[in-house]
């Protein structure tokens, strides 16, 4: 990774950018941090196995300091989540700078990721896209009974720590539906069950990225990834839509539209 | 412009996971379960979660209160500590040391409540301690 490293020092010392964010090994652990200087580089690693919530943590920083152009360390999922942050305006144009780095085939087999590269990588070999959708081919194979009592089953583990909300880098709502004293009474019981899941899927259909960081943060193991992996694909196959694909296209429940995307019936 | 995770074990209960609290221009804004520590791998409950969100709250308590005629007054730490001392010495002469009972907390550290526990035995002269963490 010394090449990156390099172009990291580079643009820090040309004033390329005010500040990068990444990963710094701190106390033998790998945690976000924000470079500012060329000799703090020293320290940044390209972890592959403690994955952060980057572009989402730039978004606090990048509010705060609105005229600073930030650059940041993206895998290929982490691309894909910068171009819906933009999209959406939680980012500005031309104040992310991001530098590429691609994952190792290890990497995207174990995340069974279909692109797992972003547009520009400055060194190394790009791993092959390792597209698997056995997960959901196996769910989609029960009849709909087991396939509901499978999710209720795995929905009745859910501890309500809402970890999945917190580190996804496609939830950034100003004010989330599970924070709005109007539908949900505050130090009442949080929504029952598969009330959440289901609105955070609907919430997701159209802006998951596919980086399983929800899966990974959730502390009872719900396989809540492979749901919104379903929904993605269902946008797919309705709309044609690949969240994080492309910067001028909007995500089609974002806008009304001319009516060709309704159903039979609806609203009519 | 600064901005960093803080590495630190949470506070709430016994489980100790592990916790980097987002620090930027030297505010704490937010908190992240650490990836990699043994306990957590990952996750946090939403006590966790939301862990730093008590350091600026308008209702942390940051000096020690007396409850003077029915409604507490800001002290001093020397004063705190005076009616403390004398209240317990009052109680432990009246009516003997198991009249008193400590209960501690799992916001301490495990040091602290061995300083705790010690305390209450060799000092006050009790077995009754306990912990808030007792779920």
């Amino acid at each position: 990774m010394d090449k990156t490293r390099e172009k990291m020092k580079r643009m820090l010392e040309e004033k390329e950018v005010s500040a990068i964010l990444a990963l710094r090994r701190n106390h033998g652990h790998p945690t976000p941090f924000l470079f500012t200087k060329a000799e703090e580089l020293k320290d940044w690693v390209a972890d592959e196995a403690n994955r952060y919530p980057l572009t989402k943590l730039l978004i606090k920083i990048a509010r705060k300091h609105q005229s600073d152009v930030i650059g940041i360390i993206v895998r290929g999922c982490e691309e894909r989540s910068l171009v819906e942050l933009l999209k959406n305006f939680q980012l500005r144009q031309g104040k992310v700078k991001a530098i590429g780095i691609a994952c190792s085939q290890e990497l995207a087999n174990r995340c069974r990721c279909d692109q797992p590269f972003p547009s520009q990588v400055e060194e190394g070999q790009v791993a092959k896209p390792a597209t698997d959708f056995s997960d959901l081919e196996e769910i989609e194979k029960l009849t709909e009974e087991d396939r509901f009592q499978y999710w209720m089953s795995q929905f009745g583990k859910c501890i309500k720590c809402y970890g999945c909300r917190n580190i996804c880098p496609a939830c950034f709502c100003p004010t989330c539906t599970l924070e709005d004293a109007n539908l949900i009474k505050p130090g009442g019981m949080p929504p029952e069950i598969p009330i959440f899941h289901l609105h955070k899927a609907y919430h997701m259909a159209d802006r998951c990225i596919d980086c399983g960081l929800c899966e990974e943060a959730c502390p009872m193991g719900i396989p809540v990834r492979r749901l919104y992996r379903r929904v993605k694909k269902s946008v797919k196959d309705l709309f044609g839509y690949i969240p994080g694909e492309k910067e001028d296209e909007k995500g089609p429940l974002e806008f009304l539209g001319d009516g060709s995307y309704e159903l039979p019936g609806a609203g009519k | 412009m600064n901005y960093e995770t803080v590495l630190t074990t949470c506070t709430y209960c016994g489980c100790g996971c592990g916790l980097l609290l987002e620090v930027l221009d030297g505010e704490v804004v937010g908190t992240l379960p650490q990836k990699d520590h043994v306990i957590n791998e990952g996750g946090a409950c939403i006590k966790g979660w939301n862990a730093h969100e008590f350091i600026y709250h308008e209702g942390r308590l940051k000096h020690p209160l007396i409850r003077k005629d029915n409604s507490f007054k800001e002290a001093s730490w020397e004063e705190a500590l005076e009616v403390v001392v004398t209240c317990l010495k009052k109680i432990k002469e009246e009516n003997g040391p198991d009249s008193i009972a400590g209960l501690t907390s799992a916001r301490c550290t495990n040091e602290e409540n061995y300083v705790f526990q010690k305390w209450m035995r060799a000092v006050i002269g009790t077995n009754n301690v306990d912990h808030c963490a007792r779920l």
